[in-house]
């Protein structure tokens, strides 16, 4: 028998999700120098993953990632088997019977919870949900928000928060020309939302938004930001935080959040309030939402050490809608180990490990699987250059005997009755999903439903 | 939107942004790198990963460093494209320290 990754018995690797990770793992295998071969397995019918159903629509330059993706999915050896969820439609021990290493590339699909009474009231929403709504996820298409509701609440300040309040913020005409989906313009076209409240755990030095989204902020045609310059009076660990040069994104963070704090009122149509050292303790209403309390908070511990300690005095914030945007979680499957505290598959070096931390042999991840939801598009890249390395370097110990891939899966797939996407059918999707979208002015509108999708390679 | 890499990268060349480049859009020289906008997707994963912040984007360039927004468009379409991390240049960790990073 030939040594895998030789002609005669070339690696071949199976990678579970077609996102940036994934995407950014099937090139390091590629271009590893060895022979390789990679099936990408994705769970919808179309690939690029966050880039496609979370990267906002009014930011069309950052979906541009898809071009390099696109790119790599035309590199020899790659193979798009769309469609196929794992778990589902074929069984992690399958993947390791026909693959010598499978990498977990599959994100982190959940929202963190708050954990506070009345999260599940009506009118209180994940941040995914909307993200995934607005972007024509599948998944999603047929939820609904209230955007009768004049205030909402958004409770987190990352970039996904920055996304959402901008759609909330954003006139339909801002928004008509991007390939936002076609039933949330509708939706938003009737938005009363006036006031939208954007609320940390922590002060204005800990915000986790990147300069440029949170600047994007101060500048909307249509909607003013408010800080209160009360909260620009730092506690002295902040101040010492801001003080080391290399803290210099949170110093440009609070250097913008001090312009807002300085800026009257224009009287804008809308408005975005930061609230900082308040925490949600609990969402009361009828029978849907109506307000969130809001404990405040104080600052303890060392600088950059420094976590966020209830105070026990509240407020009361009337609101229709709440957004959560806390933190993302990855979601099981069967036959890989899984970390439930950290919504993450265990792993060392990326290669998956059981409890004990016995390396489960021929199970890598890769992404927000395994680091947990951080960074931005290109951290994947890193991430999964490493996990490849771990998984090139196993190489001689991965199991030896040649092993068929989508030969052997193709058929097993298709007796389950299983429609796989291929590249050159996604292709086809693709095309038509840019010519839907042509007479509206937008760059496409994508397909929102999977038998849509189906139906435009296989007819009704 | 343009993104560029300024003086501080002289001497440097960490070159931990070209591991968080989604779109491999880094050229390098002996000296230090330059991005090419007409690749760049402007989302910004470079410029807190570096070490001495010599990456800025749009309004954030310094009026001092301004003329780098030519230097990067000329130098990268010159020179060729990194994508992996290399090691630092010889001085880098004292010439970081020098900077104040």
């Amino acid at each position: 028998m030939d040594a895998p990754g030789t002609a005669g018995n070339p690696l071949r690797v199976a990678v579970v999700g077609a996102g940036p990770s994934g995407f950014y793992a099937a090139e390091a295998l590629l271009k590893s120098g060895q022979n390789v071969s990679v099936d990408m397995i994705e769970r919808l019918p179309a690939p690029y993953g966050l880039v496609r159903y979370g990267v906002a629509p009014d930011h069309p330059k950052l979906k541009e990632a898809i071009l390099v993706y696109a790119v790599i999915a035309r590199l020899p050896h790659f193979n798009l088997l769309s469609n196929v969820a794992v778990g589902r439609d074929v069984t992690v021990e399958e993947l390791r019977a026909h693959y010598h290493g499978v990498i977990f590339a599959c994100g982190a699909e959940t929202d963190r919870h708050l954990g506070v009474p009345g999260e599940d009231l009506p009118g209180s929403h994940t941040a995914t949900e909307f993200v995934a709504w607005y972007n024509s996820h599948p998944d999603y298409r047929e939820r609904s928000f209230d955007l009768s509701a004049e205030v909402v609440a958004i409770v987190g300040q990352g970039n996904v928060a920055a996304d959402v309040c901008r759609i909330l913020a954003k006139s339909v005409d801002e928004l008509k020309a991007t390939d936002i989906a076609e039933h949330a313009l509708d939706a938003l076209a009737a938005s009363r939302v006036r006031d939208i409240h954007v609320i940390g755990r922590r002060g204005a030095a800990q915000a986790k938004f990147t300069n440029k989204e949170l600047k994007e902020l101060g500048e909307l045609a249509s909607c003013d930001a408010v800080v209160d310059p009360q909260d620009m009076e730092l506690n002295a660990e902040s101040v010492a935080e801001l003080e080391v040069k290399s803290n210099f994104v949170s110093t440009k963070n609070v250097e913008i959040f001090r312009v807002f704090a300085t800026r009257a009122p224009t009287g804008k149509p809308r408005r975005i309030v930061f609230h900082f050292l308040k925490s949600p303790v609990a969402i009361t209403g009828a029978t849907r939402m109506e307000q969130v309390v809001l404990v405040r908070n104080r600052l303890e511990g060392a600088p950059f050490q420094q976590v966020a300690r209830e105070t026990g005095e509240t407020d009361l914030l009337q609101c229709g809608l709440l957004f959560r945007s806390i933190g993302y979680s990855g979601v099981p499957i069967p036959g890989v180990p899984f970390d439930a505290r950290r919504g993450v598959f265990p792993t060392q070096d990326g290669r998956i490990v059981d409890g004990d931390s016995a390396v489960v042999s021929g199970l890598y991840a890769t992404g927000w699987i395994k680091r947990g939801p951080s960074g931005i598009i290109g951290t994947n890249r890193a991430d999964s250059i490493a996990t490849v390395k771990s998984l090139l370097a196993d190489f001689p110990r991965l199991a030896p005997a040649a092993k068929d891939g989508a030969e052997a899966l193709e058929p097993l797939l298709a007796a389950r009755g299983v429609r796989v996407v291929s590249l050159a059918d996604w292709l086809k999707i693709d095309a038509a999903e840019v010519a839907r979208g042509q007479p509206k002015g937008k760059p496409r509108e994508k397909f929102t439903r999977v038998a849509e999708m189906l139906q435009c390679l296989d007819g009704p | 939107m343009t993104t560029i890499v300024t003086d501080n990268c002289k001497g440097c060349r960490f070159t931990d942004c070209v591991t968080v480049c989604p779109v491999a859009c880094f050229h390098a020289d002996d000296n230090m790198l330059y991005i090419d906008n007409l690749v760049c997707i402007q989302c910004s994963a470079c410029i807190p990963i570096c070490p001495v912040h010599a990456i800025y984007a749009d309004d954030d360039i310094p009026e001092d460093k301004r003329h780098y927004i030519e230097i990067n468009a000329e130098r990268s379409q010159a020179l060729p494209v990194i994508s992996d991390k290399q090691d630092p240049l010889p001085g880098a960790e004292e010439r970081k320290t020098a900077l104040g990073y």
